[in-house]
C-alpha cells in the first residue's frame, strides 16, 4: 500500500517548522516516528498536502530532568523512555508503561509526544499523562503554551493543539514518595490494549498525598477517573479504599464492545487493573 | 526528490518520490527482494532492515527519511562470501521453516546480540516480540539466536557440534522425541 501523494520537508530548524505550519495549517502533518503516521497514510485515513519531517530539527530529543521537572522533547524515542535510567528511578509508571507500547520496532522509531499529539483513545501515553499530571508545551509563531494533560484530550485522535502548534515537549513534575504502575491487557505483543490503567500513588506522612488515574481504550480518549482520584487523597491507604477507588474507576470508564472484547469485560479489567496497580503503586512508594 | 542512502555499505543516489516505502526503494529500486512485505500494516515485523544499526519495519518508513542513513538488509550480512554465525546459526538449529520471516528475525537478532552478547531466553524473545513466524517456529529461532550468540563470544566452540543447545532441546517432563526435529543433525551428545 502506498500512501496518497504529498509534499515532504525536512526542516533544520523549529523556526522553519512552525513557518511551515502556520502557512498550511491542517494541510500539513508533522512527522516524527511515523509509527501512527504512516500507516494512517496507508490506510487513507489521511491525505495531507504536506509533511513536515522534524527529525532533523536539533534539541528535540531531550529526556532529561530541568529544575526538578521531567521533560520529554518531541522526538524521544519509546526506546529510549524503555532504556531510561531516569525513568526508572523517579517516574515509576512511565517506566512501567514505555516497554508495553506495540513492539520493540515501533518502539524504536515511534515518539512519546507523536503518540500523545495522535490521540488514539488506545494510546499508552495519554493514560500515562493523565495519571502522573503531565503538562503538554506546544510552540507556535504565536508563542508557547502549556496544556494540562486533563485539557489536551478531545475525543477519538484529537486535542485541543491548533493546526499551527508543534508538541514540543512533555513535561513531568517531579513527585518523591512515589509509586506507579501501567497494567494493559492486550491479546498479543504489538496490538492494541484491550484496556489498560495507568496508575500513580504519592505518600505523604504515611496517607495517600494523591492518586492519578488514567484509562486506555475504555472511551472516546484516554480517560481520567477523578472521583476515583478524589476519594484516594488524603485518606489511608488499606484494601477496601483500593477496591473502593477501583470501583469508582469502571464506572468512569466508558468501553464499546469490538473484536477485543464486550464493554462489561473491559469496565471489569479496568477495576482490577484499578485495583491491583494501587497496591502495587502503594507499596512502591511505601505506604503499606 | 533526490536521496543518498548507504545500502549495506554501498551508496546509491536515487530520484524518489515522497511517498515512496524503504521496503519499495529496497525491493523495486535495489532488487533487494530479501527484505520481505507482510501484513503491510505495521504488525509483523517481516520486513525489519536496520537503521544506522537499529532494527525498524521498513514498510513504515519512507525512502526519503533515509537520506544520509545507512540501511542493512539480509543480503548484507555475509561475512566475506562466507554465512554470518547468525545464519550459519539459524541454518544449523532450523531456525525456518517457510523462511519467509527469517531475513527480519536475523537482522532484529543482529541488532540484539550488538547490543548484549549474552542474552537470556527471555531477552530474546522480548527482542523479538515484534517479529511474527507465521509457521510458528519460535522455539528453534530463539535457539538459533542463543546458538549465535555463543558461536559470536567463542568462535572456537562454533565450529564444534551444538552441543549445548542440543542439551535444553528435550521439553521438562517429555521423553518424547521432539517431533519436526532435523534428522540426521546435531546428535545429543
Amino acid at each position: 500500500m502506498l500512501p496518497p501523494p504529498f509534499d515532504y520537508v525536512a526542516p533544520r530548524s523549529l523556526d522553519e517548522v512552525l513557518d511551515l505550519l502556520a502557512e498550511h495549517g491542517d494541510e500539513a502533518k508533522v512527522l516524527a516516528g511515523g509509527q501512527s503516521l504512516i500507516p494512517v497514510l496507508k490506510l487513507r485515513m489521511g491525505a495531507p498536502a504536506w509533511l513536515v519531517d522534524i527529525n532533523r530539527v536539533g534539541g528535540l530529543g531531550e529526556l532529561a530532568e530541568d529544575g526538578g521537572w521531567l521533560r520529554v522533547g518531541a522526538l524521544v524515542r519509546h526506546r529510549d523512555a524503555e532504556r531510561s535510567a531516569l525513568l526508572r528511578e523517579r517516574h515509576p509508571t512511565m517506566a512501567a508503561a514505555a516497554p508495553q507500547v506495540s513492539d520493540p520496532l515501533v518502539r524504536n522509531l515511534g515518539t512519546v509526544c507523536g503518540s500523545l499529539a495522535h490521540a488514539d483513545p488506545a494510546g499508552d501515553w495519554g493514560a500515562v499523562m493523565l495519571a502522573v499530571g503531565g503538562e503538554l508545551v506546544t510552540r507556535s509563531r504565536e508563542g508557547s503554551r502549556t496544556i494540562a494533560a486533563r485539557d489536551f484530550f478531545d475525543g477519538p485522535f484529537t486535542t485541543t493543539m491548533r493546526p499551527d502548534e508543534l508538541l514540543v515537549e512533555a513535561r513531568v513534575p517531579p513527585r518523591p514518595r512515589t509509586g506507579g504502575a501501567y497494567l494493559k491487557l492486550e491479546r498479543k505483543v504489538g496490538d492494541f490494549a484491550t484496556a489498560a490503567v495507568a496508575v500513580r500513588v504519592t505518600m505523604e506522612d504515611g496517607r495517600i498525598g494523591d492518586a492519578g488515574i488514567g484509562l486506555t481504550a475504555v472511551g472516546p480518549n484516554n480517560l481520567e477517573a477523578t472521583e476515583a482520584e478524589a476519594v484516594l487523597a488524603g485518606a489511608e491507604p488499606s484494601d477496601e479504599l483500593f477496591r473502593e477507588a477501583a470501583e469508582l474507576a469502571a464506572r468512569a470508564a466508558s468501553p464499546s464492545a469490538d473484536t477485543r472484547g464486550s464493554a462489561e469485560y473491559k469496565r471489569n479489567v479496568v477495576r482490577v487493573f484499578t485495583e491491583r496497580g494501587l497496591r502495587q503503586s502503594a507499596a512502591m512508594a511505601g505506604g503499606i | 526528490m533526490e536521496v543518498t542512502v548507504t545500502v549495506n555499505g554501498a551508496a546509491h543516489q536515487l530520484d524518489v518520490e515522497p511517498r515512496l516505502l524503504l521496503v519499495h526503494l529496497l525491493r523495486e529500486r535495489l532488487r533487494l527482494t530479501g527484505t520481505h512485505v507482510g501484513c503491510d500494516t505495521t504488525s509483523c515485523g517481516v520486513c525489519t532492515v536496520l537503521l544506522d544499526g537499529v532494527p525498524i519495519k521498513s514498510c513504515t518508513y519512507l525512502a526519503v527519511q533515509a537520506d544520509g542513513r545507512s540501511v542493512e538488509t539480509v543480503e548484507g550480512l555475509l561475512e566475506g562470501g562466507q554465512p554470518s554465525p547468525i545464519q550459519a546459526a539459524f541454518k544449523q538449529e532450523h531456525g525456518l521453516q517457510c523462511g519467509f520471516c527469517t531475513p527480519a528475525m536475523m537482522l532484529a537478532a543482529k541488532a540484539l546480540l550488538a547490543d548484549n552478547p549474552d542474552p537470556t531466553e527471555d531477552e530474546v524473545r522480548w527482542a523479538l516480540s515484534g517479529n511474527l513466524c507465521r509457521c510458528t517456529g519460535y522455539v528453534n529461532i530463539v535457539r538459533a539466536v542463543r546458538a549465535a550468540a555463543s558461536a559470536m563470544r567463542d568462535p572456537e566452540e562454533a565450529s564444534a557440534p551444538a552441543t549445548e543447545p542440543s542439551a535444553e532441546r528435550e521439553p521438562e517432563g517429555s521423553g518424547e522425541p521432539r517431533r519436526g526435529a532435523p534428522v540426521g543433525q546435531e546428535v545429543s551428545a
